[in-house]
């Protein structure tokens, strides 16, 4: 069931989604499609590893991932409480709302 | 026993340094710095029976401690030299400063910056032995500055009211005037005679400078503007009678007996080189003549009863101006020591009478006082009897009589010295009875006051007990012909050359300045206290008012001074706000601020700016690593 | 087989596309597992299939799953689509665009130059084997992301909770 692809284009895939993932969080206002990109950016750096690891036929790559795995659940829940209370206070959920350390 | 000579200014030192460190409570601050001057008091006078008992060979005693600067050409150490002339000047600096600081031990006691007091006063005793027991003249120096940093702090001693700064701002800056010049004569000195050791400059000056040399008169000259500065005389008087801001002792002590003596010490010690210079010597006389009638004058009109003590001073030391103007170089020291004993005397009562009356300095709000304290009031009696050079009973009128005469019959005297002098003797003694039935007599009011004691008592007792019996170490001819002083002195200062005049001038012209010094008190005591406010038709008199308003304003010296040197100086300085200098640093305050705001533009709190800032920064880093 | 690869890698990015576009955030997560989904079936074809799986149930599942319920919670309704509609302008989307492009460029020239071109997913690596790479010698990574967790578990419970005072949350005793 497996392929045998370049590794090259693995990684200009994961590149290409990484990219797109930036540019998400960049453009967007809203904190929930900010992380969301976000999740989308790991997501890519996951792949590369698991590109890489295939490529050597090492479980080092799938470990690499299920650590990434790890940290983006622990991320995600704070991140998600963060945006409770961003929520609460401000009554939006505007990132540009939070500017109060600025000067 | 000589050996013990460096004790005698480093235990005030000393003193100094442990108040400083180890910060003591008040009991024991105490003990310490009356403790350490008492000591070195003690060791003055081991050194002094010494060296009375058994003198060193050429009545010189030389004691060299390091070496301090060791230059390619300059080598000076810091030695100590004692020779009767040192050995007088430590002795009234140590008695005299060792009552003196008995007296504070109780006067200061309610302030709160005891500790700071007697920290500086005893830095003050240290730097002023230091000064007369210099070798060289840059250990003189030392202890120049010394004295005069001394002299700022204690004037300013209470800083916080600004006046107080104000006048020892003053006081440091017109001496330093003076100190300048002395720097100057140090600078030539060093340049012309190659030595700065006080007694080589001397010989080599007198073996390679011709008598009215162009360098023996710049160098005297320098020297005397040093000293004019330091002494108060004219025309860098104007510090003295504001100095009057500082606690009593501090008056006494600095502006009385000890720091405002430096100049005539200088003079006295580099006489060889005032002797080569007869120019410059004769101005000494005529500066010291003019000062004590410009000073006595002012003293006359004075309510502050501290001004008046201060141009007293002023005046005094116009007296040994005009000694050592004429030669008489003993004459000069022997006034200056009975002059050390009445003047602190009369500062220390004055500030009793002061303290008693809750810091109340206006005479005219006095009166009465002999009743109410009598123990001050004898005193301060016995004090301005000195003063007003009351014959026969008091020091200062042996002291002040000697210079009269000297005046009259040194070859570099003249009558006009004379008459001066006389004039100054009537306008003293007047000014000292004012002062004293202003102060003493007339109607008492009703007053609560606390008399002194012990610790006050007792200097006040001694330094009048010396303002009478100090005289008799030294009787004209007429009079008893007792020479100890100045036989003692003879070894380190010449005497006057070839007086003329005979016996029997001499006793003429002493019971001339008798004359002279009653005429003064008698009336002073008809002008204010027999018929009291008859000087006020005077005064209301237009020839009374200006003259009045002008000596009170100490002959309006202020305001030329003013007028003359500090509004040019300021307009020129405010002319000169926006240089060049100023705006290089202002421009750096201006870059400073300009890119602090440009670059907080960059912290905007968004975080999605953040978020570019970094992708960017990844994106350059990238480029770098991949690049490159 | 390698025609799968790139029919998968075109769904994700095409989903991603998506995600990074729409105005209701109920769609974009949509987009988000899809674009998951297609990144999981190009881990199994590359012999990786633990990989795959977690994907699926932790990233797809659980995360995502989050995700929805914080939605819900905060309510987002019409005004949240109109506002998005406000704030995605075409304009702003240069400068990230030309930002992406670089980057995207760079890496292209580091895969395109470097040698990489061996082929990868040529030998499946079995779970077993990752478990005993994880448990071997990478047990201290996997403690670590235990502490991780448990840091995340107190952080996010402490933060999510809501204080019954008024003013700034986050005053606690």
């Amino acid at each position: 069931m497996t392929t045998s692809v370049p590794m090259t284009h693995g990684l200009i895939l994961a590149g290409v989604l990484f990219a797109m993932g930036l540019v998400g969080v960049l453009v967007r206002r809203n904190v929930i499609f900010i992380l969301l990109c976000l999740e989308i950016m790991l997501n890519a750096a996951g792949l590369a590893f698991v590109v890489a690891g295939s490529r050597w036929g090492q479980a080092d790559g799938q470990v690499m991932f299920i650590f990434i795995l790890a940290m983006t659940a622990a991320e995600v829940s704070v991140g998600l409480a963060l945006v409770l209370q961003l929520h609460h206070h401000f009554k939006t959920l505007d990132a540009d709302a939070a500017s109060r350390m600025r000067g | 026993m000589l050996e013990l000579l460096w004790l005698i200014p480093a235990l005030p030192l000393v003193g100094f340094l442990a108040l400083v460190c180890l910060k003591p409570a008040k009991s024991l601050t105490a003990l310490v710095g009356v403790g350490s001057v008492g000591l070195s008091a003690a060791a003055a006078f081991f050194v002094g029976a010494r060296f009375l008992s058994s003198p060193p060979p050429g009545h010189t005693y030389r004691q060299t401690l390091w070496t301090w600067i060791r230059l390619d050409g300059l080598d000076a150490g810091f030695s100590l030299y004692l020779d009767p002339l040192a050995l007088v000047m430590v002795l009234v600096i140590t008695g005299v400063g060792l009552l003196i600081h008995l007296y504070s031990a109780e006067h200061m006691i309610e302030d709160k910056g005891y500790r700071r007091f007697f920290a500086y006063m005893n830095l003050f005793v240290g730097s002023m032995l230091i000064l007369v027991l210099a070798d060289n003249l840059l250990l003189l120096y030392l202890g120049w500055e010394g004295v005069g940093l001394c002299s700022y702090l204690l004037i300013g001693f209470w800083y916080e009211n600004p006046s107080n700064g104000r006048a020892a701002r003053k006081a440091f800056i017109v001496t330093r005037v003076g100190d300048t010049a002395l720097a100057v004569a140090l600078f030539l000195i060093y340049r012309h005679l190659g030595t700065l050791e006080i007694q080589r400059v001397m010989a080599q000056a007198s073996i390679e400078w011709p008598v009215g040399s162009n360098l023996a008169l710049a160098a005297a000259a320098l020297l005397l503007a040093g000293a004019v500065g330091k002494s108060a005389q004219l025309p860098l008087q104007t510090w003295l009678p504001d100095a009057m801001a500082g606690p009593s002792p501090v008056s006494a002590l600095i502006h009385a007996a000890t720091m405002v003596t430096a100049g005539v010490y200088l003079i006295a010690r580099t006489h060889v080189l005032f002797a080569l210079a007869p120019a410059i010597q004769a101005a000494v006389a005529v500066i010291g003549a003019a000062t004590l009638l410009v000073a006595g004058s002012s003293a006359l009109v004075q309510r502050d009863i501290k001004r008046v003590l201060a141009y007293s001073t002023i005046s005094q030391i116009g007296y040994m101006f005009v000694a050592l103007g004429v030669g008489a170089w003993a004459a000069a020291l022997f006034h200056f020591m009975t002059h050390a004993f009445f003047k602190a005397l009369l500062f220390l009562a004055a500030g009793v009478v002061i303290q008693a009356l809750h810091e109340e300095h206006d005479m005219l709000k006095m009166g009465g006082l002999r009743r109410q304290m009598p123990l001050v009031f004898l005193t301060f009696l016995a004090g301005s009897a000195s003063l007003a050079a009351l014959p026969v009973i008091t020091a200062g009128f042996y002291s002040k009589e000697w210079i009269l005469w000297a005046a009259w019959s040194s070859q570099q005297g003249s009558p006009w010295l004379w008459a001066a002098g006389l004039a100054g003797a009537l306008l003293t003694s007047g000014y000292t009875f004012r002062m004293v039935f202003l102060t003493f007599f007339g109607p008492t009011r009703p007053r609560e006051i606390a008399q002194p004691g012990l610790r006050v008592q007792v200097p006040l007792v001694l330094l009048a007990v010396l303002s009478v019996i100090g005289g008799w170490l030294e009787l004209p001819g007429p009079m008893g012909n007792v020479h100890f002083f100045s036989d003692f002195l003879w070894g380190s200062l010449p005497a006057p050359s070839h007086l003329h005049g005979s016996p029997s001038t001499e006793l003429f012209l002493e019971a001339v300045a008798a004359v002279a010094s009653l005429a003064g008190i008698v009336l002073a005591y008809w002008f204010f206290l027999r018929r009291p406010g008859g000087t006020e038709a005077l005064v209301r008199s237009f020839l009374g008012g200006i003259l009045n308003r002008f000596w009170l304003a100490g002959w309006a010296f202020d305001w030329l001074y003013d007028r003359l040197l500090v509004r040019p100086y300021v307009w020129l300085a405010e002319k000169d706000r926006d240089d060049f200098f100023d705006q290089i640093y202002r421009g750096l305050a201006w870059l400073n601020r300009a890119s602090y705001q440009g670059l907080s533009l960059t912290q905007n709190g968004q975080v999605r700016w953040y978020a570019m800032g970094m992708a960017v920064g990844a994106a350059i880093v990238l480029a770098m690593v991949v690049f490159l | 087989m390698n025609a799968a690869f790139y029919l998968a890698a075109a769904v994700a990015v095409i989903a991603t596309g998506m995600v990074i576009t729409r105005l209701n955030a109920v769609h974009a997560l949509l987009y988000l597992i899809v674009s998951l989904l297609a990144v999981a079936l190009i881990f199994l074809l590359l012999g990786a299939p633990l990989a795959a799986a977690l994907e699926m149930i932790l990233y797809a599942g659980a995360i995502m799953v989050l995700f929805v319920f914080v939605i819900m919670m905060l309510n987002l309704g019409p005004q949240t689509v109109a506002q998005e509609r406000a704030w995605l302008r075409p304009g702003i989307w240069t400068g990230p665009a030309a930002l992406g492009l670089v980057l995207v460029v760079e890496l292209l020239y580091v895969f395109v130059t470097g040698d990489l071109g061996h082929p990868a997913g040529q030998a499946p690596v079995a779970p077993k084997q990752v478990g005993i790479t994880l448990f071997g010698p990478y047990l201290l990574g996997v403690e670590l992301a235990s502490f991780l967790l448990l840091a995340g578990l107190v952080g996010a419970y402490h933060l999510g909770r809501r204080t019954h005072r008024g003013g700034s949350g986050g005053q606690v005793p």
